[in-house]
């Protein structure tokens, strides 16, 4: 069965189009890398795919049904570049909000597994304000896999996070492959991507220039990509 | 049903928590109502002929000044760290997050308010529990009004550069009906007339602007937010 | 082909203009009561009909919008409403011109008056809005869901303030009103001058149409040499 469906999404900002006909398929138990340069339109196409935004043409069907059905928000999980927790919450508050608005059963004892596997457990009754950098990406990594989503999608995972961040995500991201979810992710850090990742799609300039399985090429050699699907080197 | 009220209120129980910790949008507005009472006493002489055929208007425009911080903090709150993506991620349908929203707002204001007629009470002389009963009926129905338009600009305006100024000059031209109704009433009631025949209108009014916009904002949410 | 249209629309204009002009300033009597000035009406209260109309037809438009997310319905619902708030503005300068020379004050808070008044800073508001927001899906989302909540408001208002005590307006004049009181010489040069400001509106329309939709060529073009 394929996660993610999408076919010809269009999206205008007035008469300019950030995303020209885009369509793939991912099939579950993938993980994707959606590389493409600044301005390229991966962040537009990453908020259609988690329903923030509506294409302006096409469809993405997320396990065969709409993005905006409540279901299948359920199966959606979200890591954007902000980290979206309450500054005046605690840890376990922040947590606990997010599996009550999942509609998960016991939210108390998922925030607390999710706070011990994400060594917050000793700051669990502490305000997020309070919090160092590394500890609020550490929470923003629990707020994103507490209602065990079957489809991931990442807006540049890595760029802002610190390196016990970026080792506790990897982990994450790998358990659940293994489980069987799917991944798309947004970078600019091709290689950890690349590694990390069965399919690789390029946009440039709103268009996709490249989909499919990851080759042995791009592991041998990071840049290879942008130089065989578009003109310049990376930015 | 259940669980659409469920979500709102776990959304109005989350505002009013963050807003407890901090009393940020509380203590700015209950100083700035504060301040305008004050303001009130030199703009006019406060004699009681004078109180009985202002005070329902003054009250309300306090109400109204000082409810534009709260209301301009509703969804201001959400755009740090981007948390309204994730509100918007999450199987909450935006009509839910706009009633959770507009009912701790509505908290909010009406402990404003309460606070503010209290103040007003002493300040101006003004014996307002006389009528105590039917005056809270007027202020619950007058502020959801401006709670729920409140809330929907809110929304609305939050991504704007000058969301500040630009909330109010949205909201304030569309209080003016129920603004009126509250007003009058409340000067009525004040002054000593009950509730009956004679304004009864103003009380229909009020609340067919609070049906007709609830449903306005519940439908028009998801416009605003997701498009 | 559309500047044709234009053109002949506006020379229509004119020409109408030229000879109501000259119907009602040399072909009319004074009237008993009011001297010369009550010749104003004949701007006034058309321009009133045709503001008001316009914001409604506006708000259709913006539905549309809502509906289609073409932004040809956008620009239209934009530009109606800017036209719109001009007549309403005319109405409201020619009635107070009027209410100096009748009544001795530029402004008596007669109830239309004070209607047009608030639904001139509703959508006074809405324009702003659309000026603070850059991008053009979002503007046209936004003010959409604007032009709809001020048009509901406007007809509360129109409702409310009828009601208000202290606020009158001279009573309807026009045969389709009052069953034909008025004497037919001076109805008609009146239908006459709606329809010129009518074409007058549609003319300014068409020319506001032109420049949003340069203006959006022109961001996109923007956009794209940014890309």
């Amino acid at each position: 069965m394929n996660a993610l469906e999408i076919d010809g999404v269009w999206k205008y900002f007035g008469d300019f189009p950030a995303l020209r006909d885009i369509g793939f398929k991912v099939t579950a138990g993938s993980v994707v890398a959606l590389l493409g340069r600044n301005g390229a339109g991966k962040t537009t196409l990453l908020r259609i795919l988690a329903g923030l935004a509506k294409p302006s043409k096409g469809s993405v069907r997320i396990y065969g049904s709409e993005v905006r059905e409540e279901p299948t928000r359920r199966r959606i999980g979200v890591l954007g570049h902000g980290i979206s927790l309450y500054d005046e919450l605690t840890a376990t508050e922040n947590l606990v909000l997010f599996g009550r608005l999942y509609g998960i059963d016991d939210p108390a004892k998922r925030a607390h597994q999710w706070l011990e596997r994400t060594g917050l457990d000793r700051v669990r009754d502490g305000l997020v304000r309070e919090f160092s950098r590394g500890m609020r990406q550490r929470l923003a990594v629990a707020r994103t896999f507490i209602h065990d989503p079957e489809l991931l999608l990442f807006d540049e995972p890595f760029t802002s996070l610190d390196d016990r961040a970026i080792a506790v995500l990897q982990s994450l991201v790998i358990e659940a492959q293994q489980r069987g979810c799917t991944i798309v992710m947004s970078t600019h850090q091709l290689r950890e991507a690349i590694e990390l990742s069965t399919h690789v799609a390029l946009i440039r300039k709103g268009q996709l220039a490249y989909s499919g399985e990851r080759r042995q090429e791009m592991l041998d050699d990071p840049g290879w990509l942008y130089r065989t699907f578009e003109e310049e080197g990376p930015s | 049903m259940s669980l659409f009220l469920r979500q709102s209120l776990t959304i109005a129980g989350k505002d009013l928590r963050a807003e407890w910790r901090t009393k940020e949008a509380l203590n700015a507005s209950l100083a700035f109502s504060m301040v305008i009472l004050v303001l009130f006493s030199f703009a006019l002489d406060p004699n009681p002929e004078m109180m009985q055929e202002f005070s329902g208007g003054l009250l309300w425009l306090v109400f109204l000044f000082a409810g534009a911080l709260v209301l301009n903090r509703s969804f201001a709150r959400e755009m740090q760290n981007d948390c309204l993506d994730a509100l918007l991620a999450s199987p909450v349908p935006p009509a839910a997050l706009f009633i959770g929203k507009a009912l701790a707002n509505y908290a909010l204001l009406m402990t404003l308010e309460l606070v503010c007629l209290a103040e007003f009470g002493i300040l101006f002389n003004v014996r307002w529990l006389a009528n105590v009963g039917p005056l809270m009926i007027v202020m619950a129905v007058g502020t959801w009004a401006l709670t729920v338009v409140g809330t929907l600009f809110s929304a609305l305006t939050v991504n704007l550069r000058l969301r500040e100024v630009m909330l109010p000059v949205l909201v304030y031209p569309m209080m003016v009906p129920p603004m009126m109704a509250a007003m009058i009433l409340t000067t009525d009631l004040l002054a000593g007339t009950a509730l009956g025949p004679g304004n009864m209108l103003w009380i229909r009014v009020l609340v067919g602007f609070d049906l007709v916009f609830t449903l306005l904002g519940v439908s028009f949410v998801d416009t605003v937010l997701v498009g | 082909m559309r500047n044709r249209i234009m053109l002949l629309l506006t020379v229509a204009f004119a020409a109408l203009l030229a000879w109501n002009l000259k119907n009602i300033l040399l072909g009319l009597p004074d009237e008993a009561r009011q001297d010369a000035v009550y010749r104003i009406l004949y701007f006034h209260a058309p321009a009133a009909m045709v503001g008001l109309t316009g914001f409604g037809v506006g708000m259709v438009f913006s539905g549309i919008y809502l509906a289609t997310k073409n932004l040809y319905w956008d620009t239209l619902a934009a530009s109606t409403t800017e036209v719109s708030l001009m007549f309403a503005a005319i109405n409201l300068v020619t009635g107070s011109i009027w209410g100096r020379q009748q009544w001795g004050v530029w402004w008596a808070w007669d109830a239309r008056l004070t209607s047009m008044l608030v639904c001139w800073l509703i959508f006074a508001g809405y324009l702003m809005l659309r000026r603070a927001i850059d991008e053009p899906d979002t503007r046209a989302r936004l003010s959409a869901v604007v032009s709809l909540f001020g048009t509901v408001n406007a007809w509360f208002v129109y409702k409310v303030i009828e009601w208000f005590p202290r606020l009158q307006h001279p009573g309807p004049v026009l045969s389709f009103r009052t069953g034909g009181k008025i004497d037919r010489a001076l109805e008609t040069p009146f239908y006459w001058n709606v329809l010129a400001l009518c074409l007058l509106a549609v003319v300014l329309v068409m020319i506001r149409m032109r420049q949003e939709s340069l203006t959006r060529e022109i961001d996109s073009l923007r956009r794209l040499a940014h890309a």
